[in-house]
């Protein structure tokens, strides 16, 4: 994994741009794109870093596809 | 010692990897509109049996409204129910199958409009369900109309100056209302709004998933989701309004919870052996298709008369008799609103082979009991067909010539036997007479279980007798 964990991933197409990903991040590391999808929504994309893996915008998407958040869990051995 | 594992959240197992029952070429997006509460419910109801690990033992009702198309998501078992009738197949498919999970999936159109008394009687017999009532306000399928839960004021499409409670009464609160009901062991209502009330919604979904799981009865969420297409607005602003303007109104809480006390539910055991419902209705077993050895052509018959001339009861006993004979049959009635007085008939099909549509519009063999019958279905008869004529009722003949023409008088046999009413069992002798399908001992088989007065018994006996000799004079 070349990005650094937790991160968020965002289907590209799977995206309607309803923004509510958006609003629900507390870290503010989400935004909308100015380019448009292939179903003619702008999207929304990550900044990159700083997100904490808290979930709330994998729950606040109503597109069950298009979030996807990878993190680390410690497990014992 | 510990170690760190990479986790992947992503779709949950519930819901299908790619839509491939969805219709176009977009097989990865559902159909809903951009910030719409029914994607999010479905992702938190299918992570839930996910993680539950009960998506192979689910079936999921989907409604109408625009959830109809729920099956194209779930990954689970799906069926979807005419509207408001979802609580009743879930019901059906509940009492079938007591180990499934059953989950019966309504807007407030489905919920509360149209389908107010399946809702309320499934939540009253406590049926081993969960529902999850999304309730948005409006109806989103048809195009923005009020539903019964549109707020006091709230524009619509019928009501664009404002919903008023003098013409269109109160907003129902369904929660408090099936929290009213004793069967019910846990009813919440919920707002899916941010995160804490996601949160809450998901909560609520595990925990009536869990109780269903255990066996102990009838759950009911209520969800507060938007609409932001219904309600014009954008999808933040539709959750704004959630909060400012449905909250208010339709609190969210805990309506009723005695899940805790609850005892795992144990219904009387259904009786699935043939043999033992056959003898409690008093009925003895007929042949099966594989034991008959009559080959008999499918014969498409109409019997029709007046209301009280017992055509559909004679289509009753021929149908009854060929199935006990082993054969396949059908029988479908279809009278006016006028039960007596005005016009019946029924189509009934007699066939070893099996029976596509059960409907007969073109007879080969029509029992015309009245002159209105013999009008209304004589030119339906096929070519070379047989048309039987009550002459004691009807007094003109035929218009065709490339049918069979049989004229008897029906009511006039039935009442020398000693009972005008008989008449049906008369035709029946006639068309035994004339057709040789099965064996008249078979209709005194079938009379015998429906007639329980002796004499009532011996004189339509008679009359299929009288019936059968007419026919053997012809
Ligand atoms: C018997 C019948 N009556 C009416 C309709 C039209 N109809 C389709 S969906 C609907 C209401 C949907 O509203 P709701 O249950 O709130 O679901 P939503 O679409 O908002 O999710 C109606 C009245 C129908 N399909 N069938
Ligand atoms: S998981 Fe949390 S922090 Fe990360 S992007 Fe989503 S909302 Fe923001
Ligand atoms: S919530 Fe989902 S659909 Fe809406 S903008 Fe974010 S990723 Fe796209
Ligand atoms: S009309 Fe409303 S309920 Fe229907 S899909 Fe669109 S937002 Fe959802």
């Amino acid at each position: 994994m070349e990005n650094k964990l937790p991160a968020v991933e965002i289907s590209l197409n799977e995206c309607k741009g309803c923004a509510l990903c958006i609003e629900s991040c507390p870290q503010t590391v989400l935004s909308l794109s100015a380019p448009f999808n292939k179903l003619g929504y702008q999207y929304a994309i990550y900044a990159g870093s700083g997100c904490t893996g808290c979930d709330a915008c994998y729950y606040a998407c109503p597109e069950p596809g298009a979030i996807t958040i990878i993190k680390q869990k410690k497990v014992k051995m | 010692m510990e170690k760190m594992e990479t986790v992947v959240k992503g779709k949950p197992e519930a819901l299908c990897a790619t839509f491939d029952r969805k219709e176009g070429s977009d097989k990865q997006t559902t159909h809903y509109c951009p910030g719409c509460g029914h994607g999010r419910v479905h992702k938190l109801i299918a992570e839930a049996l996910s993680d539950m690990g009960l998506g192979d033992k689910t079936v999921f009702i989907s409604p109408v409204g625009c959830s109809v198309f729920a099956y194209y998501y779930m990954n689970t078992g799906n069926v979807q129910a005419p509207h408001g009738r979802a609580p009743a197949v879930a019901t059906g498919v509940s009492r079938a199958n007591p180990n499934s999970i059953v989950i019966s999936y309504q807007g407030d159109g489905d919920l509360a409009a149209i389908g107010t008394a399946e809702i309320l009687h499934a939540a009253n017999r406590g049926e081993h369900l969960s529902v999850f009532f999304i309730n948005n306000a409006i109806y989103g399928m048809t195009g923005g109309q009020m539903a019964p839960t549109t707020l006091l004021g709230q524009k619509t499409q019928t009501t664009p100056r404002g919903r008023s409670a003098m013409n269109e009464g109160h907003p129902i609160r369904m929660a408090e209302i099936i929290a009213t009901l004793e069967a019910p062991i846990y009813v919440e209502r919920t707002s899916c709004t941010d995160t804490k009330g996601i949160m809450k919604t998901r909560k609520a979904i595990r925990k009536a998933i869990k109780l269903q799981s255990e066996k102990k009865g009838f759950t009911f969420v209520e969800i507060l989701t938007a609409c932001p297409t219904g309600w014009k607005k954008t999808p933040s602003d539709s959750i704004k309004w959630i909060q400012n303007e449905l909250e208010p109104y339709f609190k969210p809480g805990v309506y009723k919870d005695v899940s805790d006390k609850a005892e795992p539910l144990h219904r009387p055991e259904m009786i699935m052996d043939s043999e033992e419902i056959f003898k409690s209705l008093g009925l003895k077993k007929g042949k099966t298709p594989s034991s008959s050895a009559a080959a008999v052509e499918e014969k498409r018959i109409k019997i029709a008369g007046f209301g009280g001339q017992g055509a559909l009861t004679a289509g009753v006993m021929m149908a009854t008799a060929g199935m006990n004979e082993g054969l396949n049959v059908s029988w479908i009635p279809s009278y006016g609103p006028e039960m007596r007085g005005g016009t019946a008939n029924c189509s009934v099909i007699v066939s070893s082979k099996r029976i596509g549509n059960p409907l007969v519009r073109n007879p080969n063999i029509l029992i015309a009991m009245n002159g209105p019958s013999l009008d209304a279905f004589e030119n339906d008869v096929v070519q070379g067909g047989t048309i039987v004529v009550n002459s004691s009722l009807i007094e003109r003949k035929l218009s065709r010539s490339d049918v069979k023409a049989v004229y008897v008088p029906l009511t006039d046999i039935a009442a020398k036997v000693g009972l005008k009413a008989a008449a049906n069992s008369v035709a029946l002798g006639v068309f035994l007479g004339l057709e040789n399908i099965f064996s008249r001992e078979g209709i005194y088989e079938v009379l015998k279980t429906s007639l329980k007065k002796k004499d009532a018994l011996e004189i339509n006996i008679k009359a299929v007798n009288a019936g059968f000799e007419f026919a053997k004079t012809l």
